[in-house]
Parts: structure tokens; C-alpha cells; sequence
């Protein structure tokens, strides 16, 4: 990623909880920088603090210290306005792909959404178009769907859908927080490989949030391994799979259970 | 293409050592609100030998779940029992009374732990109370103080602190209150252990909590046989001696673990593996191989081969009929093909 420009990073960013004795430091001086068109993913286990940093990249919490610069730039929210303009660039898939959907608007709706949020003014038929292209790219078929409630798609199809809408609002930055953790191991190689297609045509950055170290070494470039807050090793996701320095890394790669190698259940 | 007539020896299963859990024939379904039948196990037989342990894996949705509750024989709206036998230990259960089946099979002979149950525990109570509501069933016998010392004592073998026993279900992690749940399930030192997906909702740290348990229920004979269910194909290679795949109801294809990760018959299962990821050497450049379309819907199965419609290998043929169940040693799989034309196949696809 060396060529790329940098587009997002931090500087000890921290982010606390709570106050005197309850206070906790949910992330604890994190510095990054992520790069145009790179995967990264945040791997920890639960409560290490990924979810938090998520949320101050994509601007939904405040860090209660620290910089954060946006294409080069420190990125401010001084109005409403700075904000809105910030998420027409960052978008977010979740675990639970029916949470973030009305569930009472059909495929159709949530996909003309999308139009409709990049301002664009088309025709019937241009939308038709889009919304077909969005589909396929996902490998769904919108003549099947945009009838339908969400209720009557698999979660698989669902996180597809999500991935869709994705595609049609091309954002700079996606954010996915443990996007497969809740399908079955099959339509999560469908839903990665989409992922690295949308970073592969559309050069777009993703921010790859998991527990499971052999899913972000399957999909990113880079690793960046989070324990009680902080970052304690990053670098090449090759590298760091076949010579991880630290501890913690050692564990979570060894926590995965594999086939060539035995698994130490000691 | 050879249609040996040795490997097809039709639907009876190579003949039994000692079986702890016998299934034959096995159909259950689900009665939709719009009066449909929806057969989510439908023709299922298998065997499991005392002291094994299996692994069911297969698409979401494929009847895994369903086949687990099924094998309680506890049938309640809008599951219903359809045909077929299932025997525990000998006891043919089908043939027993709801009354019968609580008292004498449930927790004692075979144990359950469905998908989910570790969030569907009563926040309100303590631990230690959902022990003696078992042990009220069935040993009415015991003193509060008796189910006390028997359920520290068990945890306290398993690595698990008794003060647990004290605790709410909220207030435990997600791994310890799996772990937990699987401690107070198998109290009874039931032969069978039935666990729906104990693991898919926990992080990778505290899944290997979970299997470590497992083991050790087994190694300390708590427990003499397992059933996991899990879509992880590489948490079964480790954790069970045979591995079975569904597909819209059926057994496609069972072996031990090992010939059903590296060499698997059955086109649907040799694309299930290509879909597991670990964190190994050389990983990265291995792409996936992802199964196009969906599963068949369970109301409207096509006829032949439930695959056939997403299988890359697939002829007019598959399309037809009743497909047979073919025995190559001690593996079965459903599928016209032989094993020499398959990996016939498989081999040129690697190239
Ligand atoms: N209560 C129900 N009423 C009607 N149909 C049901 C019910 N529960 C499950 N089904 C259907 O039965 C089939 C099998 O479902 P089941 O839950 O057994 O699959 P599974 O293999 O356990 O899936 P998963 O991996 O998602 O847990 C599916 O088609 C499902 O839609
Ligand atoms: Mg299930």
C-alpha cells in the first residue's frame, strides 16, 4: 500500500467511558493510517475495543482525545453539515443485517433509497438499470426481490443486499463490523469475495472488523491486532500470519482451529 | 460412468457394532400456517456407535436444527413426526409416552442443547437453580444441600469456579455462560450430547473454551457419545470422528472427518470445503469456491437430486428418480456418479 495515498489515520487517539472510578479506556492511544483502495482489518476478541474505534472512524462517537486526519486534512465536525458530508463517504455494514434496514419497506424501496441519498434525479428506466447492476453484482436477481420484505431473505441475502446498496452509494471508506458472523461458512466466502470485488473495481478502502484472524487474513492487506485497547502489533497480513511477534497475536492465530496443523487443546 | 451393483446396496446401513443412537428412514416436518408440510428431515438414517463422536454440518436452513430436535422425539407445534425409528441406547423412543420420554430419556440417555440456549436462559434466576429444577425430575430424592455439593463438585472437575452456581445468567460472558449451560446439561452424565451450534455466537477465544469442554466431558466419560452441529468445518475436524453434511433434508454424504475435508465425493460437500478459511500459509491465493443459487425450497423439492440445479457436474439423469446411497467402505454418499469419475473430476478442476 506503500504507493497509495494515505486517506484516514489517527494520532493517540483514545476514547474513555465512564468517569473516576468507573472509568474505563476503551481505546487506548491508537495511531493508524489507512490507505486508498487498502483492506485493513481490526482483529480482537470481544471487548478489546474494536467496535468503539469503528464508531469514532465512522463519526458516531467522539474520541476524548487524540487526532484523526481525512484526506490529509483534521477531520472536523464543527456543524451538522460537516457531518453529513463526511458520511457521503463513509458507509457501514453491521453483523445483524436486518437492523439497519426498515423492515417494512420491500428490496425495491431500500435500494431506490440509495438513489435518492446520492441526490441523483433519474428516469424510471435509469433507476430500473441501477438497481438491476446493484443486484448482479451481488449475484442476486432484482426481478426476484424488489418485491419482497426483508423478512422473506435469508441473512446471507441480506448482507448481500447490504452490499448492494453499498455498491450503488460507492462510498471512499466501508466499515464492516463482523459482517459474516451471523451466516453460515458458505455464504460468508460469497459475501468476502464480494467485499475484495467492490475494493478490486471501485478502489474503495474497507475497514475489516473481526474476532476471527484467518477471515481477515483471507481478505485483507493489512492487519491490525487490538487487545484491551490498543493496537499491539500491525503490518502486511502475511507477514503477521507467518511470523507473529506478539503474544496476543500468537493466541488468536492459534485459537483458530486449521487443517494442516494440529490443534493444541492443552 | 459404471453403475456398480456392489456399491449399490440401496438404503440399509453396513451392519451394527454396538449402537448408541440408531435413526432409519427418519421424516419430520413442519405443518406451515397455510396447512402446507414442509419436510425439513426427510429420509433420514444414520448410526452412532458408543464412544464416537459426529459432526452434522450443511447450508443454513438445510434441517440440521430440525434433525437434532427430532432425535428427542420431543414433537411439539409445528414440528410433527412423520415416519420412521429412532432407538437410544436400544429404546426404540417413538414408542414411548411424553411422560416416559422426560422421565426416562431426556437428560439421562441424551441431552440437548439447542442453538441459542445460552440467551434463552431466565435472567431472573441463578445458576444453580435451573440444576435443581433437573434434578427435581429426576432425582426427587436429593436435598437442596445434596444438588449443591453434586453441582460444585462438577464444576470444580470441569474448570469451572462454583461460584457460578451463585451468579445470574446476565452476568457471565458468552463463553462461560455456553460453557455453563453445557455443564448443567450433561449433570446427568447423559450417553448422548446433542449440541446445536454451541459455538457460533462466541469469538474464536472463547469457542476453543467451549471445545476444550467438550473434550473433557468425553475424556472423563460424562458424556459417552457427542453430536455436533456447526456450519465450521474446521471446529469438526478437530472435535469429531465422522462428519456428516445435509442438503434440504437429506444425508448427502458421511465419512470420517479427515476423507470428508481433504477427499469428499459428493459435489456438495467438495464445495462446502472450498469454503473454509483458516489462517495458514498460502490461504490467500486459494480463492473460495462459492456455491451459486440457493437451496431448493423445502415445500417444492425437485425430483432426483436436491443439488443437481447448483451442481457443476449435474446430467439429465441427476434430474430423475430416486437417487441411491452408495457405500464405499465404511463412507455413504448420494449421488449417481462413482467415486473414480468424481475425483476424475475434482482432479482436473485443480489444474
Ligand atoms: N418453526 C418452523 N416452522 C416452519 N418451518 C420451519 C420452522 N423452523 C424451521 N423451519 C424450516 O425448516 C427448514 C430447516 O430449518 P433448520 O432450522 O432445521 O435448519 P438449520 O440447518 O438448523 O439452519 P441454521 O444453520 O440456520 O441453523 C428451513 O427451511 C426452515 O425454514
Ligand atoms: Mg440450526
Amino acid at each position: 500500500m506503500k504507493n497509495a495515498d494515505v486517506l484516514l489515520s489517527g494520532t493517540n487517539v483514545v476514547k474513555e467511558f465512564g468517569y473516576g472510578k468507573k472509568k474505563m479506556t476503551a481505546v487506548n492511544n491508537v495511531n493508524f493510517a489507512f490507505h486508498e483502495g487498502e483492506i485493513i482489518s481490526i482483529v480482537g476478541e470481544s471487548g478489546s475495543g474494536k467496535t468503539t474505534l469503528a464508531k469514532i472512524l465512522m463519526g458516531l462517537l467522539k474520541e476524548t482525545s487524540g487526532d484523526i486526519q481525512y484526506k490529509g486534512m483534521p477531520r472536523q465536525f464543527r456543524s451538522h453539515k460537516d457531518r453529513k458530508k463526511y458520511w457521503k463517504d463513509i458507509q457501514a455494514i453491521f453483523q445483524d443485517p436486518f437492523s439497519s434496514f426498515n423492515l417494512f419497506h420491500k428490496v425495491d424501496k431500500l435500494l431506490l433509497d440509495c438513489i435518492e441519498l446520492q441526490g441523483l434525479k433519474l428516469t424510471k428506466e435509469e433507476q430500473f438499470i441501477k438497481m438491476k447492476e446493484a443486484c448482479a453484482f451481488v449475484n442476486l436477481k432484482f426481478e426476484e426481490l424488489f418485491n419482497k420484505y426483508p423478512f422473506e431473505l435469508s441473512g446471507g441475502q441480506m448482507q448481500r443486499l447490504m452490499i448492494a446498496r453499498i455498491f450503488m452509494l460507492h462510498p471512499k471508506i466501508l466499515i464492516a463490523d463482523e459482517p459474516t458472523s451471523m451466516i453460515d461458512a458458505c455464504s460468508r466466502s460469497t459475501i468476502l469475495d464480494m467485499l475484495l470485488k467492490l475494493r478490486n473495481e471501485n478502489n474503495m478502502t474497507i475497514i475489516f472488523i473481526t474476532h476471527d484472524v484467518g477471515l481477515a487474513y483471507y481478505i485483507s492487506d493489512t492487519l491490525c491486532i487490538m487487545e484491551k485497547g490498543k493496537i499491539v502489533e500491525s503490518g502486511p497480513a502475511e507477514e503477521i500470519i507467518i511470523n507473529p511477534k506478539h503474544r496476543y497475536t500468537q493466541q488468536l492465530i492459534s485459537d483458530v482451529p486449521k487443517i494442516h496443523e494440529e490443534w493444541n487443546l492443552a | 460412468m459404471s453403475l456398480n451393483a456392489v456399491e449399490l446396496m440401496g438404503d440399509v446401513s453396513p451392519a451394527p457394532r454396538k449402537n448408541i443412537l440408531d435413526v432409519q428412514g427418519l421424516k419430520t416436518y413442519y405443518k406451515t400456517r397455510l396447512k402446507e408440510n414442509v419436510y425439513a428431515v426427510d429420509g433420514v438414517s444414520f448410526a452412532l456407535e458408543e464412544g464416537k463422536t459426529l459432526g452434522i454440518a450443511g447450508e443454513s436452513g438445510c434441517g440440521k436444527s430440525t434433525l437434532a430436535l427430532s432425535l428427542m422425539g420431543f414433537y411439539f407445534p409445528p414440528l410433527n413426526f412423520g415416519s420412521g425409528s429412532i432407538n437410544i441406547n436400544g429404546i426404540d423412543i417413538m414408542k414411548l409416552n411424553k411422560e416416559q420420554l422426560r422421565k426416562q430419556i431426556l437428560g439421562k440417555e441424551i441431552a440437548y442443547i439447542p442453538q441459542a440456549a445460552m440467551n434463552a436462559l431466565n435472567p431472573t434466576l441463578k445458576i444453580i437453580r435451573f440444576i435443581e429444577d433437573m434434578m427435581k425430575e429426576h432425582r426427587p430424592d436429593l436435598t437442596k444441600k445434596q444438588v449443591w455439593d453434586i453441582a460444585a463438585e462438577r464444576f470444580k472437575t470441569l474448570n469451572l469456579s462454583p461460584d457460578v452456581l451463585q451468579s445470574y445468567p446476565n452476568e457471565l460472558s458468552g463463553g462461560m455462560k455456553q460453557r455453563t449451560v453445557i455443564a448443567i446439561s450433561t449433570i446427568l452424565n447423559p450417553k448422548i450430547l446433542v449440541a446445536d451450534e454451541p459455538t457460533s455466537a462466541l469469538d474464536v477465544t472463547s469457542q476453543k473454551t467451549v471445545i476444550k469442554l467438550l473434550k473433557e466431558l468425553l475424556d472423563k466419560k460424562f458424556i459417552k457419545s457427542l453430536v455436533f452441529i456447526t456450519h465450521e468445518l474446521p471446529l469438526l475436524y478437530h472435535v469429531t470422528d465422522d462428519i456428516m453434511v445435509m442438503y434440504a433434508g437429506e444425508i448427502v454424504e458421511r465419512g470420517s472427518a479427515h476423507q470428508m475435508i481433504f477427499d469428499s465425493l459428493h459435489p456438495y460437500t467438495k464445495k462446502l470445503m472450498g469454503s473454509i478459511i483458516v489462517p495458514e500459509e498460502g490461504m490467500k491465493e486459494n480463492r473460495l469456491t462459492a456455491i451459486p443459487g440457493t437451496p431448493p425450497n423445502l415445500k417444492n423439492v425437485p425430483s432426483g437430486c436436491r443439488f443437481a440445479d447448483r451442481c457443476s457436474y449435474a446430467q439429465e439423469e441427476c434430474k430423475q428418480g430416486d437417487i441411491p446411497n452408495r457405500y464405499v467402505g465404511d463412507r455413504v454418499y448420494r449421488c449417481i456418479f462413482d467415486p473414480d469419475t468424481l475425483k476424475e473430476w475434482y482432479k482436473n478442476e485443480e489444474r
